[in-house]
């Protein structure tokens, strides 16, 4: 049996990874797919901690967080789309304004 | 053991596509072991006994929202993002902290496993149906967050269709 702190450990690693992705990288598409893995890592900690004290709950909110995630995805490249539409650019240090 | 070896590999395998996700240079490899990450992730959920969770991981992440990463991706041109500094001008600064912020969780559940033992995990006969109990508690004590879910699957998509506009 594995302990339920290697998941938490596993679950906090991808959580940092994600962290220096999104605050690191320029290309806004890179950070969105940084902040899916920030997601994930959270799905994880769920489960395991589910596991833990044997109720489904943990699993309910991980599909609670799924769906959230394919919203976020959507609207997402939605917004990037119309940006990369307007400015030419994928860089996130030119989204500096609401309006143009 | 086969418990430790599937944990193990599964660890190492997402740990390592997630560093790749955010250190390569071209999108499209990101996505694609982005791909790998998520289907990492679902092995240790199949590994955990959440056999549902695997398959939406599976059929959503890996399927649905990657598809829909991959098709952005291929609507926009990477020629001219190749060429540019990725990572930007504070970049050190931002690593740093992330870093503080990991090395803080990580001391918090090292120090927190050596104080109060986190027990074994329950038996696998606990949750033994787990998809036929995922689907009771889905629809009867969590009833309204999944209406509530419906309506903002809703106002994303009217969100996306309305920002990808030609003209807004």
């Amino acid at each position: 049996m594995i302990p339920t702190a290697d998941y938490l450990f596993l679950s906090l690693v991808m959580f940092t990874i994600g962290i220096i992705g999104v605050v690191t990288r320029r290309n806004v598409i890179i950070i969105l797919m940084s902040i899916e893995l920030m997601l994930n890592a959270v799905n994880i900690n769920l489960v395991a901690f589910s596991r833990l004290v044997g109720s489904a709950e943990g699993h309910v909110f991980a599909i609670f967080i799924i769906t959230d995630a394919a919203a976020e995805a959507a609207v997402g490249l939605g917004i990037i789309i119309s940006f990369f539409r307007n400015r030419e650019t994928l860089l996130g240090d030119e989204m500096d304004l609401l309006k143009w | 053991m086969l418990d430790q070896i599937v944990f193990y590999f599964f660890a190492t395998l997402a740990v390592l596509s997630a560093v790749l996700v955010v250190t390569r240079r071209n999108i499209v490899q990101s996505a694609i072991f982005l791909i790998t990450a998520l289907l990492a992730t679902a092995g240790i959920f199949l590994q955990l006994h959440a056999e549902f969770l695997f398959i939406v991981q599976v059929i959503l992440y890996a399927g649905g929202i990657m598809v829909l990463f991959v098709f952005v991706i291929m609507l926009i041109n990477l020629d001219t993002s190749l060429h540019q500094a990725q990572y930007n001008r504070q970049w050190w600064l931002g690593l740093l902290l992330a870093l503080v912020v990991g090395a803080h969780l990580i001391l918090a559940v090292a120090v927190g496993r050596s104080v109060l033992p986190f027990p074994e995990p329950a038996p696998a006969t606990m949750l033994e149906p787990s998809t036929q109990i995922v689907g009771k508690t889905l629809f009867g004590e969590y009833m309204l967050p999944f209406e509530v879910a419906s309506i903002l699957l809703l106002v994303a998509m009217i969100g996306a269709v309305v920002m990808a506009k030609k003209k807004v």
